[in-house]
């Protein structure tokens, strides 16, 4: 976890840095909030890595661990699920409702309702085909 | 996960078919959340747009072959190249590298049995598609499709001047296949930091995963602000606000800031998948371990960091910009840059090179990405790019770079096809395929180089008063119609090769990352077994136990791969 968070940080630091510098030199607004907004984007993640990385073990991606360390349980992958499918045309349809009309919200709000409403019923139960 | 220490035979390959489970044909289609059926997927649907867009490539150069061409109508042809462009950038060159190739890669690579989020990377691609068949529909309105360049530059994007549903269509498009690339960086970035397999560190993972977790974490960094940019110009042209209106008091100019703090990192965000695949390739075919790996990882990072200070070296003739440090900022890009192909030359040097076609494309990459950089590195020079902004010369620095980016693409597709299909695509068309992509590309872009100099402004239909400028763009077109030969070429072998023998096995390029460790395609969740992972090439090391690769940081015997696998055993 180490590494991983000193990347974020090292990439968040270098951009605050670089707007710190580029807002102090060009006076410009738009690019220094992008730039300082960035940089903070960057490092947020990183020190939540980073203290989780202090407060936990050393994984066995992290070491020389033997292939058989990862045995066990690491996640449930669904195999199959029709609700990101519906999702994706709720959403679909929402933006071709920015497009031609309002009217097709009224068809696009329940679909996406009905995905949300569907996909973390399929995840509470543990997903139907995961295993 | 399983523990036992052999490689992928044809005996686990039936048991595999017993184990594949859940609907098939269409319905698995719509509801598998495999990253390998939908990175394939992405994959299909990617060339597809690669086909469409070339099209509207090919029409736009049969339109320029003569100076008063009459294929197209003038208003025509500002949708032809704005849907070009956008097609080719928003709908081919990313989704095909990070969502198609590497959605199917990079969990194999590190040993992983699917994407962290399987259902949202199946939400992914449904956004991609839909966003594409959007972006398409332009040509069905009244009005017809966007017509205001790739880039969408207010004042022409506005309610008056792009007033038609071609214009909402194309904001449209951008908003799904946005929140798709967002997804998609989420994904990349979760399953690379919390599902590799033990012992793979992060200083272990292959570089094309490397490249893919940098390139994820730069889509998460410039995605939302190009998808804000088009909410505030979605807000304009419906809601009355007048944040880009210079006429009620907002500023145009923003939007090129917005639109380009996305823009510059997104070409890292198409190169850097690409600069993977061929970092991949060249020391498999050069019988090398990399040259310079941790220099590899350093460069990425650098590129990425440093590209988000760059945007408005596309703005430098605005006059609005702080142009020494755009300048300089992007100098500095060419020195990581200059290290990869340091370590890619370094990694061929004194191989056994094999010329498959894999490697023809791979090093056809680099000569044309390295034209594509050095003209560049003139545009980076404030007082060059005045002289040549908005003219033939970018369209064709731009295009050796994209020309590069395609062929990288059939690199990584003739490298890894035995492993999606256990298939080899035919060698002798892949290389016939080569030689006219290759030529093609660079018969296409260098007459665009000379015109630029003598003047020709890009996006224009006619040249009427230019008849002299005849000859070089009628030489552009022989290019580009090579290139669109061999596309056809490689549709023909795709093609053909479904009917040939899967005699692919799991290793056939005597690879060095886990992908070539099972079997070809790989099982439902990849792996009836993974090796010991003591460096960055575990197959390698399991295929070789006497001449295995030592390490940068490995230089304690019992962390040796023969002494593992004694072990193990
Ligand atoms: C088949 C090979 C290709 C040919 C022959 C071709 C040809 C052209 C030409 C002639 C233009 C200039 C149109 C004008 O300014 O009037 C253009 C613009 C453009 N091309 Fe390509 N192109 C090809 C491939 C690609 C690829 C692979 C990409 C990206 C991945 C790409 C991205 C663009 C973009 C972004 C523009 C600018 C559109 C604009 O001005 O708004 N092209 N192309
Ligand atoms: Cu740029």
């Amino acid at each position: 976890m180490k590494t991983e968070a000193r990347l974020l940080i090292g990439l968040g630091v270098f951009v605050l840095i670089m707007g710190i510098v580029y807002g102090i030199w060009s006076k410009e607004l738009s690019g220094t909030v992008m730039l300082i907004g960035t940089g903070i984007l960057g490092i947020f993640p990183g020190l939540y890595y980073r203290y989780w990385s202090k407060r936990m073990a050393g994984r066995p991606e992290d070491t020389d661990a033997p292939v058989d360390a990862g045995a066990g349980f690491i996640g449930s992958f669904p195999g199959s699920s029709i609700w990101p499918f519906v999702l994706g045309m709720g959403c679909w349809l929402m933006v071709l409702a920015l497009v031609f009309g309002s009217w097709l919200a009224v068809i696009a709000l329940p679909t996406i309702t009905f995905a949300l409403a569907g996909a973390t019923a399929e995840g509470r139960r543990g997903g139907a085909a995961s295993h | 996960m399983v523990d036992v220490l052999e490689p992928q035979t044809a005996a686990h390959d039936d048991h595999g078919h017993d184990e594949h489970h859940g609907p098939s044909g269409i319905m698995n289609w719509l509801t598998s959340t495999d990253h390998k059926v939908i990175g394939l997927n992405y994959t299909v649907t990617s060339i597809i747009m690669l086909v469409i867009g070339g099209a509207f490539a090919m029409l736009i150069r049969a339109q320029l072959t003569t100076p008063n061409g009459s294929v197209v109508t003038l208003a025509q042809y500002n949708e032809l190249f704005t849907m070009h462009g956008s097609v080719m950038i928003y709908l081919f060159a990313g989704p095909f590298a990070f969502g198609g190739l590497a959605n199917y890669m990079v969990p194999i690579q590190i040993g992983a049995p699917d994407m962290a989020f399987p259902r949202l990377n199946a939400l992914s691609y449904w956004l991609y598609l839909t966003g594409s068949i959007t972006m398409l529909l332009g040509f069905a309105v009244a009005g017809g499709a966007a017509n205001f360049g790739w880039v969408g530059y207010a004042p022409l994007s506005d309610a008056l001047n792009a007033p038609g549903a071609g214009a909402d269509l194309w904001i449209g498009a951008l908003l799904l296949t946005g929140f798709s690339a967002i997804f998609t960086g989420v994904n990349l970035v979760a399953t690379i930091f919390y599902l590799r397999a033990p012992g793979m560190t992060m200083f272990r993972m292959p570089i094309f995963t490397w490249n893919m977790l940098v390139t994820g974490i730069l889509i998460l960094l410039a995605f939302p602000v190009l998808t804000a940019g088009l909410v505030m110009l979605y807000a304009d042209r419906h809601f009355g606000t007048h944040i880009y209106d210079a006429n009620h008091g907002g500023v145009p100019i923003l939007w090129q800031n917005i639109f380009w703090f996305w823009g510059h990192p997104e070409v890292y965000i198409l190169a850097l998948p690409f600069f993977g695949m061929v970092t991949e390739i060249i020391p498999v075919f050069s019988r090398k371990p990399l040259f310079g790996y941790k220099g590899m990882v350093f460069a990425t990072i650098a590129i990425a960091a440093l590209s988000t200070g760059v945007w408005a070296h596309h703005m430098f003739t605005t006059g609005t910009v702080l142009l020494p440090f755009f300048s300089f900022m992007t100098y500095l890009i060419s020195i990581p840059t200059g290290i990869k192909f340091f370590n890619w030359i370094g990694s061929m040097w004194g191989g056994q090179i094999r010329f498959t076609a894999a490697m023809l494309f791979a090093i056809g990459f680099l000569i044309t990405f390295l034209i594509g950089g050095i003209t560049g590195i003139i545009l980076a020079s404030p007082p060059l790019d005045f002289f040549t902004h908005d003219t033939y010369f970018v369209v064709a620095h731009f295009h050796s770079v994209v020309m590069a980016l395609v062929i990288g693409a059939m690199a990584g597709l003739y490298y890894w096809f035995p492993k999606i299909t256990g298939r080899f695509l035919n060698e002798r068309i892949g290389k016939a395929q080569f030689w006219f992509l290759f030529l093609g590309s660079t018969i296409f872009t260098m007459p665009g180089y000379l015109l630029g100099l003598k003047g020709m402004p890009r996006r224009m239909a006619v040249y009427t008063l230019h008849p002299e400028w005849q000859h070089l763009n009628t030489l552009s077109s022989v290019g580009a119609w090579m290139i669109g030969f061999s596309t056809i070429l490689f549709v023909i072998n795709a093609v053909k090769t479904t009917r040939s023998p899967k005699t692919a096995g799991p290793n056939p390029w005597d690879a060095h990352t886990l992908e070539w460790f099972t079997t070809s395609p790989p099982p439902h969740h990849n792996f009836y077994a993974l090796p010991n992972i003591r460096s960055e090439r575990p197959t390698w090391d399991y295929y070789h136990p006497d001449a295995p690769a030592l390490t940068h940081d490995d230089h304690d015997p019992s962390h040796m791969p023969n002494a593992a696998k004694g072990a193990t055993k």
